[in-house]
């Protein structure tokens, strides 16, 4: 019984993660209609960036962490602006490629880094390597912290979208960009900003990541597992971005100590074949059709 | 200039339109036969997995080009053919009925994965193939029995009858045989009303079907032969190599096929042996190019991730029609000399097409 606690709660963590980088894909496809493949490149850049603003800047934690999000927002619009609008409203391969593409330069130019690229680094985080004890329970700082800030993260950004004025022209942009566009809200702009969003968030999961594991130029492989949340949750679904990677995150750690050896690896993906034979629209997708 | 009169409906579905195509076409049969002869053997070794990548490639393109389904897991099915002619060659059958074994069974494989791909499309397809090559590596890895797990698998040469090409020479004809066979396999089924039906797909699915193409079994067949093409590609790059292990066939020899068709130019037969042409010789030009470098960027080991994706950025934003695309303006250039316009090849604006409802 304690142990299977233990199995979700680290699930849940590294879930957590997953559904912080499903969050971006979701923010994406709601306004591009597309699934960005260089998301988790994005989070893995996030968390270089960190590494060099905190042991070669040596700035404290809390002003490397902001500077990082910041950092990685602004970068996220400025991609935008730069390749991924030129090509808005091609089909969506077209983007998908794209942004395969921009994971390829993203992580060959990390690599290329001389001295730091191929390295594995850890992040020097202040909650390093404590746990706490609960009863009989032994928790992991770091996994709390991950779940706490995901939380927190949630919380913000749904007051965002709920009460401010660009997160409600975001959500209408999000429903019909011609509509949108037709109010005067503007849309390209605020697609800029949605990149600039997702990036922020992929910054703050790789920052949540790297104490967990370690800052390498291929971490952003795990931005592949976020596409199976993104699906479970439904595409489309910001709540379910969250909820697909918890599911995602608990049945991988489950099945890497309840199966043999070699499950845990594609358990994520068995779940999102499943899922999309059995509800291709998620957990929290609409049902929608294609009409002429 | 060329002024081709149709006068009969035959014609406008032959297969080399004017005695331009059977000249240069004919050339390059005459110019691929006496390759052996001509070229190094280091090149000839390369031209032999051009041909093999654009047999697979083909598979691809009739997919991904002409009936408009993406796969991000093409690579399993290269793999299931591979390892299927592996474990068929080494229990002794003779390499046709093993390479036909291969392809057989890659193309139930891809019946499989086609099935639950009915219900989804666009980005889902690309999905549920990306999970679905996943599980493929993690089973070649952990079926030892068969595939000889991570430790890999020899794959002996293939034999018929006591004749063996174990030779280079064999092999690069066997290898053109399979590949001019697949290319006018393919050239044949795009002109026949199944490949009508899959560029049909590929348009308009809604209006396909009005058209009464039934959706389900025109995709699911566009599935099993791209999966069987792969299969076949498959058993020759087993044999090519000699030796097969899992981490030939996951995500990134997936993105390496995408990324082939793409560059190639997505939707033109052509586009699948310029592409393959593209994706062998890229590692020689960049090998040679490092040398020119300073050794910061030359020796740097994500050069080769680094030109892979600028190639497809730059190809996906400035020429979307691929290397084929930028021959037929070439040609049309020339063709029409003084006429040619800027404009003649844009792609248009289109508004952002919705899958959605709303």
């Amino acid at each position: 019984m304690l142990q299977a606690v233990q199995i979700v709660i680290s699930g849940a963590a590294q879930g957590c993660i997953y559904g912080l980088i499903a969050l971006g894909l979701v923010l994406i496809y709601k306004t591009t209609e597309t699934v960005s493949f260089a998301h988790g490149e994005l989070m893995m850049l996030g968390a270089f960036a960190g590494l060099g603003l905190m042991t070669l800047a040596g700035f404290p934690f809390w002003i490397a962490f902001l500077a990082t999000v910041l950092a990685m927002g602004v970068f996220g619009i400025a991609l935008e602006r730069v390749v991924i609008r030129p090509i808005l409203g091609q089909p969506a391969f077209t983007l998908v490629m794209l942004t395969i593409g921009i994971g390829y330069v993203a992580r060959g130019l990390v690599t290329m880094i001389p001295g730091i690229g191929t390295e594995t680094h850890t992040l020097p985080v202040p909650y390093k390597d404590q746990t706490w004890n609960v009863g009989a329970l032994v928790l992991n700082v770091e996994q709390m912290v991950v779940i706490v800030a995901t939380a927190i993260l949630c919380a913000v950004l749904y007051a965002m979208f709920r009460y401010t004025r660009v997160g409600v022209a975001m959500q209408a942009s999000s429903q019909n960009q011609l509509a949108a566009y037709y109010m005067g809200i503007p849309v390209r702009r605020l697609n800029g900003l949605v990149w600039g969003l997702a990036a922020a968030v992929a910054a703050v999961a790789g920052l949540l990541l790297a104490p967990i594991t370690f800052v390498y130029a291929n971490m952003g492989i795990i931005g592949l597992k976020a596409i199976p949340a993104a699906v479970v949750g439904g595409f489309g679904s910001l709540p379910g971005a969250i909820v697909g990677g918890l599911v995602i995150g608990i049945v991988e750690a489950a099945s890497g100590f309840y199966l043999p050896e070699g499950f845990k690896d594609i358990a994520p993906y068995v779940v999102v074949l499943l899922m999309l034979v059995i509800r291709p629209n998620g957990i929290f997708g609409e049902k929608l059709r294609k009409k002429v | 200039m060329r002024f081709l009169f149709k006068t009969s409906y035959l014609q406008d579905i032959r297969l080399a339109r004017h005695g331009g195509h059977v000249f240069w076409y004919g050339l390059l049969v005459l110019a691929m036969l006496a390759a052996p002869w001509v070229v190094s053997e280091y090149w000839l070794a390369q031209l032999t997995f051009i041909l093999i990548y654009s047999v697979v490639g083909l598979g691809l393109m009739l997919l991904s080009g002409f009936t408009g389904l993406f796969s991000l897991g093409h690579a399993a099915f290269l793999g299931v053919g591979a390892y299927t002619e592996a474990a068929l060659v080494g229990a002794g059958l003779p390499f046709p009925l093993a390479m036909a074994a291969a392809g057989l069974v890659s193309a139930a494989v891809g019946v499989v994965v086609g099935l639950p791909a009915l219900r989804v499309k666009g980005i889902y397809l690309a999905i549920a193939t990306i999970a679905f090559g996943f599980i493929v590596v993690e089973v070649f890895a952990r079926w030892e029995s068969v595939t000889g797990g991570n430790a890999g698998k020899h794959v002996k040469p293939p034999e018929l009858l006591g004749w063996s090409a174990d030779s280079d020479l064999s092999f690069y004809f066997l290898c053109l045989v399979v590949a001019v066979v697949a290319t006018l396999a393919i050239l044949n089924l795009l002109r026949s009303p199944t490949g009508r039906a899959f560029v049909a797909i590929r348009d308009s699915e809604v209006s396909a079907q009005s058209l009464g193409i039934h959706l389900a079994r025109y995709k699911t067949l566009s599935f099993a032969i791209s999966a069987a093409l792969a299969g076949v590609g498959g058993a020759l790059y087993a044999h090519k190599l000699k030796f097969i292990s899992p981490d030939q066939f996951d995500i990134l020899q997936s993105i390496d096929l995408v990324l082939m068709i793409v560059v190639g130019g997505v939707g033109s037969v052509h586009g699948a042996f310029l592409g393959a042409i593209f994706l062998i010789t890229m590692p020689q030009v960049i090998a040679l190019a490092k040398d020119f470098l300073p050794p910061v960027v030359g020796q740097a080991p994500g050069l080769q991730g680094t030109v892979y994706g600028l190639v497809l950025i730059g190809f996906v934003l400035f020429e979307p029609l691929g290397l084929y695309g930028r021959w037929l303006k070439l040609r049309t250039y020339f063709q029409i000399f003084p006429f040619y316009r800027k404009g003649m090849f844009k792609r248009q604006k289109s508004f952002l097409k919705s899958d959605r409802l709303k």
